[in-house]
């Protein structure tokens, strides 16, 4: 099955690329956008049957690999 | 007196450290990333800085999961001397040896030039060589060298006297301008300034020397 994962920095963790890609927006007019954050999408192909298992397994990849959980939050979507 | 430089792919400072650890008197083996185990009697694991898995995916993630990472976790276990510089203070962050992470420079730019920092604290084998009144100047050259910890930790670390090194003038956005810690046991110490890039003459610069005779010395004398 195929499986997205997403990953944000926690809120009040600082994001200075979405900070810099804000004032690349404001710069060419669109002034009314006053928060950009980025992060990260993640999708793979996976074997297995079982959803609830298939996302077991990938909240043990993300917990071991794919985020960092001091500063990262993420999402798994099983598609 | 034995130290194990670990190489991952994309260490681009691994030679620099072996040079700078055999010259205070270190016998220094080069330990590959695949190895699963370090050579006995390794008195010091230190690993060194550079782009180690090209940044993929986060800095230090993937050679934080690499065969030889468990023996170096073994290591600290057992009470043993590590340093990390640079992508070496990343990695052992995403190891769990140290706490917090290190995120891209705020002012996002990749930074490399000399800096100026206050060693913190004298109690560590690694700055106690150092005058804490003076200043002292290392090279740093990251673009994720930007600590970050949450509240609780940035309090241990003040309460167990566990900064080892800031900066100055803050250069990327560290908080508490903090660029470099210790492990609550004082053995294990990630910074992303770069002594091995001042420790001899060649390199005009000789503020990295003590960093390195503090270590031969603590680990002679055990």
């Amino acid at each position: 099955m195929k499986a997205r994962i997403k990953i944000m920095l926690k809120n009040g963790v600082l994001d200075p690329q979405g900070e810099a890609i804000k004032h690349a927006l404001n710069n060419i007019g669109f002034e009314n956008v006053t928060g950009v954050r980025q992060g990260k999408v993640i999708e793979l192909e996976i074997d297995g049957s079982d959803k609830g298992q298939v996302r077991s397994e990938l909240d043990k990849m993300c917990n071991k690999l794919l985020a960092n959980t001091v500063i990262e939050n993420f999402e798994i979507e099983i598609l | 007196m034995k130290a194990a430089v670990i190489v991952f792919p994309g260490s681009n400072c691994d030679r620099d450290l072996a040079i700078a650890l055999e010259m205070v008197g270190f016998e220094v083996s080069k330990i590959w990333h695949k190895d699963s185990e370090l050579d006995k009697g390794i008195d010091l694991v230190a690993i060194p800085g550079g782009f180690s898995f090209g940044d993929y995916l986060r800095v230090g993630a993937i050679a934080a999961n690499s065969p030889i990472c468990n023996s170096i976790i073994s290591h600290a276990e057992r009470g043993g001397y590590i340093v990390g510089i640079c992508n070496g203070f990343q990695i052992l962050t995403e190891t769990g040896l140290l706490p917090g992470a290190l995120l891209r420079n705020s002012w996002l730019k990749y930074i490399c030039k000399t800096v100026d920092l206050n060693v913190e604290t004298a109690n560590s084998i690694f700055t106690k060589k150092y005058n804490l009144s003076n200043v002292i100047r290392l090279p740093i050259a990251h673009h994720d060298g930007n600590y970050n910890a949450d509240v609780s930790d940035i309090e241990k670390m003040r309460d167990q006297d566990l900064i080892a090194f800031s900066y100055c003038d803050n250069p990327n956005g560290s908080i508490e301008n903090i660029a470099g810690i210790l492990s609550s046991n004082r053995r294990v110490l990630g910074m992303m300034p770069h002594p091995e890039r001042a420790s001899e003459k060649a390199h005009g610069n000789l503020d990295g020397v003590g960093f390195f005779k503090g270590l031969v010395e603590a680990v002679s004398t055990t």
